[in-house]
């Protein structure tokens, strides 16, 4: 189910300071986060993030489009390679 | 015969039904236009008056989406999710179901039809 619109989109409090005091400051720099479950504000765009996927931190470019979609749809967390092939 | 949108109505079919042919409309939408054109859904496609008929055309030319505009736009979407490289638009990339349905087994919609890896044979003693 959808979130509730009435709520407003969900950001960590923390997340969401680190990237504006960064759009104060104008500075850009990769924002390490485990927060997966952020939604992208358009403040976010242009950023680079180190989403957690579980296991390392993948670098997630923001861009226009992405505005909506939460960090976590661009760090997928299952590695899947296609079955193994039959040896003789 | 009464031709909306490019598609030929069926013409022994009731309004409501016979406006569903095209693509984007469905029974609510075409009830929907059917009030606001002040037709009873019961009258079939071929007894639609000439001025029925313009009020319905106009009707669905201002208001809904339809056809080639709606198919093009669902194939936007889709590719926008694929160019951003979400997890949504790498299912769409995979041919694999994107809604979090399970593929261990079905799913053939998605997959297409049933691609049998030969098995191996029992080892003979």
């Amino acid at each position: 189910m959808a979130r509730s619109i009435k709520k407003g989109p969900y950001i960590d409090h923390n997340l969401e300071r680190k990237v504006l005091s960064m759009n104060e400051t104008s500075k850009k720099s990769v924002v390490k986060t485990w927060s997966r479950r952020s939604m992208i504000s358009p403040d976010f765009v242009g950023h680079t993030f180190a989403v957690h996927n579980g296991n390392k931190f993948i670098p997630v470019y923001v861009t226009e489009n992405m505005v909506g979609h939460k960090l976590g749809e661009f760090a997928p967390t299952r590695t899947f390679r296609g079955h193994s092939e039959k040896k003789r | 015969m009464a031709r909306i949108a490019g598609i030929d109505l069926p013409k022994n079919k009731r309004g409501e039904i016979g406006l569903t042919y095209i693509y984007g409309i469905g029974r609510s939408t075409a009830q929907r236009i059917l009030n606001e054109a002040g037709i009873s859904y019961d009258v079939k496609v071929e007894e639609w008056t000439d001025d029925q008929l313009a009020t319905i055309r106009t009707l669905i030319n201002d208001e809904i989406k339809v056809e080639g505009a709606l198919r093009s736009e669902v194939q936007l979407n889709i590719k926008r999710l694929m160019d951003i490289g979400c997890y949504r638009g790498l299912r769409h990339r995979k041919g694999l179901p994107v809604r979090g349905q399970r593929t261990k087994n079905n799913s053939r919609t998605r997959k297409g039809k049933r691609k049998t890896v030969a098995n191996k044979k029992k080892a003979t003693k």
